[in-house]
Parts: structure tokens; sequence; C-alpha cells
């Protein structure tokens, strides 16, 4: 199963980052940590025309959390807000190729998206109340 | 002396646990600083009660309940015994260590901590010695001063002495006696004569040493001694608080109900005498109890022995690891100086990742921060995987563990 988990892209990930690092003058700036590992998550976003124009993510953890936060930024880049704002725990868990994990490991693996929904309703909680309410209500990641 | 082959396999074979196969491999189970195993006789200690004499302690007067309030009352006497406290009256019973903890910040701190005044820990405390003091702190607007660790996790006792000498406000020193995260010993006893030079009084956390370390209260003179059953073969759910009777008499109740009272009128109450001002309600009677047999079980090896058999496999685990490239081991590098607990890091492998690999392998190591996250800081490091070793621990299982280190070696292509 190790075998299963630790991928050649998982691996390429989490050496490698993609889109690793700060954005000045973001629209939002959200953290979140992991206090089962320590594992923590930054993700500046920016906001153009109801478009993530760019994100980026910093932090520091296990190869499944940094891994995945990676391909989480490739998946929304330049995405309308609208369809980041409803992707599911499946649909990252089947990007990375982790659909067996185990409870404790599948917070590792979900961390970036969490953040990254934080990161949405804060964004909407100042222009759209309404959807920021509903986002938090049905994303089942707080 | 430590403990022959014959005889660690003779302890295994008491522990139904270590009969299990995960994924396949026989366990090995190395994260003993968190939890250690149970022999079959705490296990059956407690079925046995629940079994024939399930009953509330203290209180009713047919026999049942007289051979619990005995059988738990016992176990008392026992822990009195085996850290060498002047009277069963010094033991208090709580959930932890944490619980232990949290009481003497919650009964003694309040009354004795001012506007101003000082506690002092150091930075490898364990979260459950640095957060109710943080609270307490900002109550009192009182500070805390960490010791500083030096690269091994040593503490300098010459920055304590002269804080002593120079800083007339400290109200208190607390500190661990072994770190969970390094495994380091401090030189405790040095520490203690060193504060009461200066009228100061002294808790021990003593979670990881106390079931590993022979600990004499009366020798080490400490005013508070915290720490837990669960860690020493026992159940969960039971924490001891050692404190000095004189202590214990001035201090206030922490949590307050049945059974801590002796009359309870409209406007006041007055409290029961020791220990039982301190244990509120029903307590946890069975695992109490169940934990009289993993004291027997102890006393049995011996505490000089458990020393040893830890000693052993430490430096061999050492050695082996030592071997390993892309490895870095944490900790004071001379034996007498820690515990049968080693952190490490290997190579840029989480230790999440690591651990999720040598689970496939049938071992369970400990990975994270440790509940230390002062310590991380310090370290520069925001983890480490830990194993950490007991009486029924082998070599055999140190070299299943360093081959499975091998096996993730290969897998992250280090």
């Amino acid at each position: 199963m190790s075998d299963d988990i630790y991928r050649e892209i998982i691996l390429d990930h989490y050496r490698n980052p993609r889109n690793k690092g700060k954005i000045d003058n973001a629209d939002v700036v959200i953290h979140d940590s992991n206090p089962l590992c320590g594992d923590q998550i930054d993700i500046y976003l920016k906001v153009v025309g109801g478009q993530i124009k760019d994100i980026k993510f910093d932090g520091k953890g296990c190869a499944i959390s940094q891994a995945s936060a990676s391909m989480l930024t490739e998946m929304v880049m330049d995405k309308p807000l609208t369809k980041a704002k409803d992707i599911s725990k499946d649909e990252v868990l089947e990007n990375i190729g982790l659909t067996n994990l185990g409870p404790a490991r599948i917070k590792c693996a979900l961390l970036s998206l969490k953040v990254l929904k934080m990161g949405m309703v804060k964004y909407y909680s100042d222009k759209e109340p309404t959807t920021a309410e509903k986002m938090e209500k049905d994303s089942n990641l707080f | 002396m430590q403990l022959s082959e014959l005889e660690t396999n003779k302890i295994r074979n008491d522990f139904p646990i270590l009969t299990r196969k995960i994924n396949g491999k026989p366990f090995v189970y190395l994260d003993n600083a968190s939890t250690t195993q149970k022999p079959s006789s705490v296990i059956n200690k407690i079925v046995n009660y629940y079994s024939f004499y399930n009953s509330n302690i203290h209180r009713a007067v047919y026999d049942i309940a007289e051979e619990a309030t005995n059988a738990y009352e016992l176990t008392r006497l026992k822990i009195s015994k085996f850290i060498n406290a002047s009277s069963p009256q010094e033991i208090i019973f709580t959930r932890n260590a944490t619980e232990a903890i949290n009481l003497v910040a919650y009964s003694w701190g309040r009354k004795n901590i001012q506007k101003g005044d000082v506690i002092i820990l150091s930075e490898q405390e364990h979260h459950s010695n640095i957060v109710p003091w943080q609270i307490l702190a900002k109550e009192k607007n009182a500070q805390l001063k960490y010791l500083k660790i030096g690269e091994t996790g040593n503490l300098n006792l010459n920055e304590l002495e002269s804080s002593l000498d120079d800083n007339k406000n400290i109200k208190l020193i607390s500190l661990s006696h072994m770190s969970n995260a390094l495994g380091n010993i401090i030189p405790i006893d040095k520490i203690i004569d060193l504060a009461h030079i200066h009228s100061i009084p002294v808790l021990v956390d003593g979670a990881q040493s106390v079931p590993h370390l022979k600990t004499d209260v009366r020798t080490l003179d400490c005013d508070f001694l915290a720490f837990s059953a669960h860690k020493m073969l026992g159940p969960t759910g039971v924490g001891i608080l050692y404190a000095k009777k004189n202590l214990l008499q001035e201090m206030d109740p922490f949590i307050c109900g049945g059974d801590m009272i002796k009359e309870v009128h409209k406007e006041n109450t007055f409290f029961n005498d020791l220990p039982y001002k301190f244990e509120a309600g029903t307590p946890n009677i069975a695992d109490v109890i169940g934990f009289s047999s993993a004291l027997d079980y102890l006393n049995e090896i011996g505490m000089d022995n458990v020393r040893n058999h830890e000693i052993e496999l430490t430096k061999y685990a050492l050695e082996k690891m030592s071997e390993l490239k892309h490895i870095k081991v944490y900790g004071d590098a001379n034996l007498q100086n820690r515990g049968g607990i080693i952190s490490f890091n290997l190579g840029d492998i989480h230790p999440h990742d690591l651990a999720t690999i040598l689970n496939e392998h049938g071992i369970a190591i400990r990975s994270g921060h440790h509940c230390a996250q002062v310590l991380m800081e310090k370290l520069e490091v925001s983890a480490t995987s830990r194993v950490s070793f007991y009486i029924y621990n082998t070599k055999e299982e140190i070299n299943i563990f360093i081959s499975a280190l091998g096996e993730a070696i290969k897998l992250f292509q280090l």
C-alpha cells in the first residue's frame, strides 16, 4: 500500500511543488493547520472578474499534504470561483490518486481543500454573505 | 542486570495484544511513550471487578461495596509505596497526568501566584505542562520563563541558578523529568535542591519518568509529582498527583461535589480530609483497581531491570540507526541521560509518511510534534518520528524496524 501512496507523482509534487510561495497584494490570505500531524497550509488568492487569476500556497508538512496542495493549485488556477467552490473531497482525492487513505491520513490530503474553501468563504463573506454562509454549510470541511 | 531473552519472552506472553498481526506482519509496538500495552493480569483485574464486586465506593455498607472500596484504596497504598510517599493521603487520583498538573495550577496556583510572579518551565515541556501555566499567568498577570535547552536538549543549570539568585519573584518550577519528545532525563534532583535553597516548590512532570525510572519522592524531595497509569501497563483514565501533605492541606479543592465533602449546608461546606478533598464524584473505580496489578507486575520485574532493559535496547537501536544514511537523531547521546525514547528524522521523508510506511510493516511508531511544539520550534523542525521502548520490546523488533527504515529510504529514493 505504501507503494500505492508514495508514487512518483506524489514524490514529484512533494519535492518540486507547483505554485509554491506568496502573492503580494493577494485578495485573500488564509491559513490552517492539522493539529494531528502539524501540517500547515497558507493559501493566497488573486481574484479578477470572478476568476482565480493566481493562486499560491505556502506550507510545510507530509508528502501527502504538500503534494495535494500543489496539485490543488493546478486544479483551480484560472478557474471561475463558481467552479472552484464546488470542488468536492472525492474530486481532490481522485485527482491526486489517493482514494484509499485511512481516516487519519485523509485529513492530510484534504487540508489544502479546506483552506481553499475557507479562503473563498472569507472572500464571499464581504461580497455575498449568503453565498459564504451556504458554502460554509455545504462544505463539510470545517 | 538486564532482562534475559528468556525473561522477555515470558513477559511477552503476558500481553495478548502482542500476538496480533498487522498487515500480515507480527505487530511491533514502539509507541510506549504514548501509552503502553496491558498485561492479562491488569485486564483480568478489571473484568473481575465488573463481574463480581462492581459497586460504588466510600458510601454503601454492604459487602461488595466494601470489597470495591478496599481494592480501590489498596491501589492508593501501593502507589504510595511505589514512589515512597510518606502516606497514601498524599496520593490523589485524577484522570491523567494532565489533570494532575491542572489541579496544581488551579488549586495551588490560584492561591499562590500573584501579579508579577514568575513560573519557570523549560523549552522541552509537553503542552500539558505549558498551557495550564499560560492560562494561570494570563489570569494573574504573572510571567512564564522558559529554561533554554542546548543542541542535545540539555538544560543549562547555571542559567537556572543565576535566575534563582537574581529573581525574587520566582514562585514555582515545573519541569518534566524525562522529555516525551527527546527522552532526555534532566538532573531533577539538583534542580530541586537549588529551588529549595530559595524555598521554591518544584512540580515534577513524571509522565515519562515514573514508568521507566525508580522514583523516590522522599529522596527527590519534590513538592508535586504528576504521572499516568496508562504509560506504565495500567488502564487509561487514571492519573496520579503526589503532593506533600502540608501543601495539599493548604490548597482549595479543584473539582467540587460529592465525596469531597464532610458537611454541606445551604451557605457553606466543610471539605473532606485528604486525599478525598480532591476527589469529587464517582471516580474511575475499575481502572484504579486494575492499576494495582500493573504496579504488582512492575514490582515483580523490578524498576532497575526495567531501566537496564531499556538502556540496552536504546543502545542497540542507536547503533543500528547510526549506520543508516540520511538519518538525524535528536537528544543526548549519553545513555545515562536518556530514557528509551529516540526521536529522529530520515532525509526529507515527513514523519507522517514514514509512520504510514512503517505501519505497512506492522510497526507502530509515533510521528508529529509530540505535544511539544515549543521544542519543535527550537529544533527547527515541524515534526519528528519517535520510537519508544518498554519491557516487552526486543532487539529482534529493532532489527525489523531498521530494515523497514531501509525500505522507506528506497521508496523515497533518498
